[in-house]
């Protein structure tokens, strides 16, 4: 029980139920469509990049509290982070919910808080839906992605 | 004149059904042995697969420990008792759906290998470009891919008949579906998705009245009720072994001797040949001309004891059984508020899906999860009857033979939890 207290915690639930940065910007230049077919979870991520640098980025979608407040809380982790420091802070944030990297919680500062989907492994792809929709924005891939 | 009366559907109540004993039944199950997350497993999702008596489990121990070696083709002792007892099993599924010849079971991994198979040999084999399927809008996935495919490779015309806001097939608009070039009725018995049974007298004397065969998708309906394939007089009917109690990787297609003699194979190999040589093969007779390679022996076996098992405890009973289990869920969720039932037929079996305002059924399944309670959450492999009714997925609560009111208690106990940790 405390393990679902821990994965529906309050602020998972706030960013769900009041998801920061939600809806198209304008102006931005990537974007792009991911999928979770397993629960229905849909994502579209908006990124603005000038540069190097990640001025915008937001999102759009319908799906389960775990894929919406974790879409949320990447928006604002990600905002004014650099390309490089996106992609080193998604390969933290998929250890720490894969199980290798359980010592990296503290250097995820407010994803910390998805620590508890460790403890449910058939909900780790609602987690990181967001996440490889980002980078699938970042790297322009064509085709909508889809976790399951 | 009168009118003979119609005989009464089996899938659809009927007011006197034999008294069951679920927590007797229960005892049989050993998988309720053991607590899951501590609490006492509350299985809600037999529509997606059912749980093993120890009979089924027995029978395919016993099968492995004493009674296995290849079928059909051996001199020996071994060989002799396996083929045996599978073809004894064959007979067990001959009279469980009253097929006239065992010649007319064939033996395929399950619901959707059998339609496939059908696809593929009368599809490709009998059917030409031009000609017309008709399915209905509440199909599983498997009554409708291999369909699509058969369009895509033959030219062969794919209709849906469409479904109301309840469920149910609006039956005005299929007839207006069907017409001369109509060669095949796809139709499911029971929704998985909503529950929902259907006519299925009248969608064959109508399928049949315009000289188009029937398949029948039997996966939820076969738990459930008794199966009479001549009464029914349909052409095909699919069913799978896992949803009956029985092992997984085992079901049957059931079809009328003419149409199996016509019919082009479906695979080729061992097993379904007369004789092989490089300038030409003969097949072998149905059904060994559908049943190449070595079959899942054991699984027919366990398929047959499950048969034996459910047929003792007596179908209408199972079916009463689960029926009441079903309205008295019905009436507990419809309590509930914000909470909305998806499927509304008038005649429904064992089937019962909702959404939860505010939260996701992926959500309400984790937190069920946390309390033994087993549902399915998702689209259920029917994606267009999500989105006739316009949601990504619902919840679904499925019963079986062993579920009792204290099941329905722990789902209801279960989503007043989920209330509280998303609030109302």
């Amino acid at each position: 029980m405390s393990d679902l207290r821990e994965l529906y915690q309050e602020v998972i639930l706030d960013h769900a139920r009041k998801p920061r940065n939600f809806g198209k910007p304008a102006p931005c230049n990537r974007e792009a469509e991911g999928y979770n077919p397993l629960c229905g979870d849909r994502v579209t991520i908006y990124i603005l990049v000038e540069g190097d640098a990640i001025q915008e980025v937001c999102f759009e979608g319908t799906g389960c509290a775990i894929s919406l407040a974790s879409a949320s809380l990447m928006t604002e982790m990600l905002k004014g982070k650099s390309v490089d420091e996106a992609r080193a802070l998604f390969g933290r944030f998929h250890d720490a919910m894969t199980g290798d990297g359980a010592n990296n919680m503290d250097t995820l500062d407010k994803l910390a808080v998805l620590s508890g989907v460790r403890e449910f492994p058939m909900r780790v792809k609602c987690a990181t839906l967001a996440w490889h929709t980002f980078t699938a924005a970042l790297d322009q891939a064509s085709s909508t992605v889809v976790t399951e | 004149m009168t009118v003979p009366a119609q005989p009464l559907d089996p899938m659809v109540a009927g007011a006197e059904a034999p008294a069951f004993d679920a927590n007797l039944a229960r005892a049989d199950f050993p998988i309720f042995r053991h607590p899951i997350h501590g609490k006492p497993l509350a299985f809600l999702d037999s529509a997606a697969s059912a749980q093993k008596p120890q009979a089924v489990i027995d029978a395919v121990k016993t099968c492995y420990e004493t009674e296995y070696a290849n079928v059909h083709r051996g001199v020996y002792w071994l060989s002799a008792r396996a083929t045996e007892a599978m073809e004894a099993a064959r007979g067990k599924v001959q009279a469980f759906l009253n097929a006239a010849s065992a010649d007319e079971i064939v033996f395929v991994r399950g619901t959707t290998e059998a339609i496939n198979l059908v696809a593929t040999s009368f599809g490709r084999g009998l059917m030409s470009a031009g000609d017309q399927v008709v399915i209905s809008a509440m199909e599983h996935h498997s009554n409708i891919v291999p369909w699509q495919m058969l369009r895509d490779r033959s030219g062969i015309e794919l209709l849906v008949a469409p479904i109301d806001g309840d469920g149910e097939l609006i039956m005005e608009a299929f007839e207006k579906l069907l017409g001369p070039r109509t060669k095949l009725v796809a139709i499911t018995q029971v929704s998985n998705a909503l529950g929902t049974v259907v006519d299925l007298a009248t969608i064959i004397r109508l399928a049949h009245g315009h000289g188009a065969r029937v398949l029948v998708d039997g996966a939820q309906s076969a738990p459930h009720g008794a199966i009479d394939v001549q009464a029914l007089d349909c052409d095909f009917f699919a069913f799978s072994g896992h949803k009956l109690y029985g092992p997984s990787g085992i079901g049957v297609l059931y079809a009328k001797a003419e149409l199996l003699d016509a019919m082009p194979p479906y695979q080729g190999g061992g097993e379904m040949i007369r004789s092989v040589s490089f300038e030409k093969t003969e097949y072998a007779d149905p059904p060994f001309k559908f049943e190449a390679g070595t079959p899942n022996i054991a699984g027919t076996v366990g398929l047959g004891a499950a048969i034996d098992y459910i047929s003792a405890l007596g179908l209408d009973a199972i079916g009463g059984h689960e029926r009441a289990l079903l309205d008295h869920a019905t009436r507990r969720l419809e309590a509930i508020d914000g909470l909305k039932i998806i499927g509304t037929a008038k005649h429904k079996a064992s089937v019962l899906s909702f959404i939860l305002d505010g939260v996701h059924p992926h959500d309400i399944g984790t937190v069920l999860d946390s309390e033994g309670v087993a549902v399915r959450t998702g689209h259920h492999c029917a994606q267009p009857v999500m989105d006739h009714f316009g949601v990504a997925a619902t919840a679904r609560a499925s019963f079986g033979l062993y579920n009792t009111t204290g099941d329905i208690d722990a789902l209801v106990a279960g989503l007043e939890k989920v209330r509280e940790i998303f609030g109302s």
